[in-house]
């Protein structure tokens, strides 16, 4: 093994004719739903300081804290993007490789809307539609049944006669967890039909998992790529409804119209009033050891969250962020450098 | 009976229409395949030719001393604190002015006017600026980008229908663009800098370039072809002249071409594995990119090579074998030289199909977002060792945008891809024809 390292160290050496290997620019990864906010970011972070522009990787929220979670060092990433919060499991595997102090920012909330061809009906849902349309089963009288709705119109009788057909993200997208809990689940919740499994004897877990399981007939369709995915089988398919994101839908107001939830129009001003019900807070997450080593890191992190940038006014909010009300906390846990767990 | 010979009897007849069948098999498959290159050939070039034109703005911009410089020290420091944020309203007041000095009617917001300069303006004023302090205080005539929007309109991709319903843009906007172009201030003209300028991101499509892509795609195929080029002939000539034919060297023959099938994203494992998990190089680097695509390509150049130098006559190496020559004379000054334009077909081959690949990039992390121009070499991050993107990366970046401007780009980028394949693939036949000899 050791010949092996030298034999590997030496055709290093002989082909960058030096060993050492620094990096001067920030390099992040994560998710692809971060990843439009964070090359804004990047773009005038470059052109306005003397640092590099950062690289920004997608690639997914957990694949970016994956790697995120490899090591401390000049060959890892700096920071990682995720569209949900890091989870525990990940919090230790991240201590098991030697990343122990993270410092999680919160940069703002991401909308997540259903829209629709824009020459076809206007919607106007609840969550309980969405259940009712989407859901595997329906608990009916005490037994489950399989979902047999076929038409908008056989949901709630308000719709236009229009075959279902969804298209949702796929199960590698964070925003298919947020779809789940605050659309699927909480229509199986409103409209009783959680309550109703409870009742008959089922355990909270299975409950909210037969909640929201989704049909496998076709009506759904997962979409694993991006969002010009779903746009894409919406211009070839003028009935399908789709999951995309606040930002993506304004940037093509012009081929999709969006659908009101609740009777809501989703907006950055109805989000960030908490209206609209389906949004989600993005994040991202530094490797405090990796400050001072790389060059620009905290700068990039405190521009990031600075009052021009993600404010209300700056470009973030101006691309579909809905900046965060509690800016100035998270503006000072970045300057304080306050890493996870120290008990804020 | 015996019929006239011009006569055609039964079998004949079926033979012959068994032939004319085949033969119409054969026809029907060429038009099909031709009509998929044609709908593929006119979609990109349809979606992708208007890249490489593009519309700017001509601006006197008044260089206010009061936003620039207000302590007036004219230091580099202190005016480098002046972001490109506050260059914006000084764009947008230049086209205000023009506006009025044209006597054009402007019912829009200060905000959506400005929003009809793209983003980028004001860096490149500001870069202008901090390159020339001297300048703050005069009016300077600049050829600013205009928006995603107002370009696409020039395109015919954005029309008064369309932006009706488009939060972007408005036709109010439109008009004004329309009415600046018949006064000559707005101009869609030929872009080189689509070749030149770095990645934007998703708020400023017009300004993306495929500059990093082209550098560190030129990087990786300079690595792959200074690796594998002699690595993989060195092994051929080996495996060919000198090896016994044992039962190892049947294995290692059956392993190459068994390697020359592998999927190339599994290449793609193999890197991050060694050569950034284990040696330790820069992840995104031309470097890693350029091991792996190596690695991918080596068992093609090995395959072309050991071809060529089989298409060689024994009886070449028997002349001069037979006069005295050894083994390492024959093979490298008769047999070597002879293969050389079959080698050189299979090396160029490789190194389109290396060019053209994206799946192992993607877990060495090339498929990232990178606006510096990587260096060739840095004493920090040695050779090759600085962040890039590469060609086919940044067309599947671009596919992934949420601004429909880039699909315009994407497929410049590919279009550009496919002249460099084109090149090659042309550079390639060309050596074939002019160099190969016949026995």
């Amino acid at each position: 093994m050791s010949i092996m390292k030298l034999t590997a160290t030496t055709a290093a050496i002989a082909l960058t004719t030096t060993a050492a290997f620094a990096r001067d620019n920030v390099q992040v990864a994560g998710s692809s739903t971060v990843l439009p906010y964070a090359s804004i970011v990047a773009e005038v972070f470059g052109e306005n300081f003397d640092f590099p522009t950062p690289v920004i990787e997608s690639g997914g929220s957990s694949a970016g804290l994956k790697r995120f979670c490899e090591g401390v060092g000049e060959n890892t990433i700096d920071i990682a993007n995720a569209s949900r919060a890091i989870r525990p499991a990940e919090v230790e595997a991240c201590a098991a490789a030697g990343v122990t102090d993270i410092i999680e920012v919160r940069i703002g909330y991401d909308g997540i809307v259903f829209a629709s061809d824009i020459n076809g009906n206007a919607f106007e849902f609840t969550p309980e539609d969405w259940y009712k349309a989407l859901a595997a089963e329906h608990f009916i009288d005490g037994e489950l049944v399989p979902n047999t709705l076929s038409n908008w119109n056989e949901v709630n009788p308000d719709f236009p006669d229009q075959p279902i057909q969804a298209f949702i993200p796929g199960t590698k997208h964070g925003t298919r967890e947020v779809f789940e809990e605050k659309v699927i689940l909480a229509g199986c919740e409103d409209g009783g039909f959680f309550q109703a499994m409870l009742d008959a004897g089922v355990d909270e877990d299975t409950a909210e998992g037969t909640c929201m399981a989704i049909r496998t007939d076709g009506r759904s369709v997962d979409i694993d790529g991006d969002y010009t995915e779903t746009l894409a089988r919406i211009d070839a398919d003028n009935n399908g409804i789709g999951v995309f994101g606040l930002s993506f839908y304004e940037n093509n107001t012009n081929k999709l119209q969006v659908a009101t939830m609740n009777g809501v129009v989703p907006t950055t001003e109805s989000i960030a009033a908490g209206d609209y019900p389906v949004s989600r807070p993005l994040y991202f997450y530094i490797k405090a050891a990796h400050i001072g080593v790389i060059p620009g890191l905290k700068e990039f992190a405190e521009f990031f969250v600075s009052d021009e940038i993600a404010g209300p006014d700056g470009p973030l909010a101006e691309y579909g962020l809905v900046s965060d009300p509690e800016l100035a906390d998270v503006q000072e846990t970045v300057a304080d450098e306050v890493v996870m767990g120290s008990g804020t | 009976m015996k019929t006239s010979l011009l006569k055609l009897d039964t079998r004949t007849k079926k033979r012959n229409a068994a032939e004319a069948r085949f033969k119409a098999y054969g026809l029907t498959a060429i038009i099909i395949a031709m009509l998929a290159l044609l709908i593929l050939l006119t979609s990109v070039l349809g979606n992708g030719l208007s890249s490489f034109r593009q519309t700017f703005i001509t601006l006197n911009v008044e260089l206010v001393e009061d936003k620039l410089d207000k302590s007036g020290v004219r230091d580099l420091e202190v005016m480098s604190k002046v972001t490109t944020i506050s260059y914006a309203p000084l764009l947008r007041d230049a086209l205000i002015a023009e506006l009025d000095e044209r006597g054009i009617e402007n019912p829009l917001s200060n905000r959506d006017l400005g929003d009809m300069i793209s983003k980028e303006a004001a860096a490149t004023v500001r870069n202008r600026v901090l390159a020339n302090l001297d300048l703050v205080g005069q009016t300077i005539t600049f050829d600013v980008l205009a928006s995603g929007r107002i370009d696409a309109f020039f395109k015919g991709d954005v029309t008064m229908e369309s932006a009706v319903l488009d939060s972007n843009t408005s036709p109010e906007a439109l008009t004004i663009a329309q009415q600046l172009a018949d006064v000559g201030v707005i101009e869609t003209k030929f872009n080189w800098n689509f070749f030149v300028w770095p990645d934007a991101s998703v708020q400023r499509p017009e300004a993306a370039g495929l500059g990093v892509a082209i550098l560190g795609s030129l990087y990786m195929m300079i690595v792959v072809l200074v690796l594998a080029l002699p690595i993989g002939v060195a092994s051929s000539i080996y495996l060919e002249e000198f090896a016994p034919k044992n039962r190892w060297t049947d294995l290692i023959e059956v392993n190459i071409s068994n390697l020359a099938a592998v999927p190339s994203i599994v290449y793609g494992i193999l890197g991050l594995a060694i050569f950034i998990n284990f040696m330790e190089f820069n992840q995104s680097s031309p470097l890693v990119g350029g091991l792996v695509l190596t690695l991918m390509t080596l068992p093609t150049i090995i395959i072309s090579t050991r071809a060529a130098l089989k298409s060689v006559p024994p009886s070449i190496r028997d002349a001069a074998l037979g006069v005295g020559a050894s083994k390492m004379q024959s093979v490298f000054h008769h047999v070597l030289p002879l293969a050389a334009p079959g080698i050189l077909t299979g090396t160029i081959i490789g190194l389109a199909q290396a060019l053209g690949e994206t799946a192992p990039l993607l877990l060495i992390g090339m498929v990232a977002f990178v606006r510096e121009y990587p260096a060739a070499y840095t004493p920090e991050a040695g050779l090759f060792g600085e962040a890039s993107t590469a060609l086919p990366v940044q067309v599947f970046n671009w596919t992934q945008r949420s601004d429909p401007a880039f699909v315009e780009r994407a497929s410049g980028a590919i279009i550009t891809l496919l002249v460099f394949l084109l090149i090659m693939n042309a550079v390639a036949i060309y050596l074939r024809r002019r160099f190969e000899r016949r026995w």
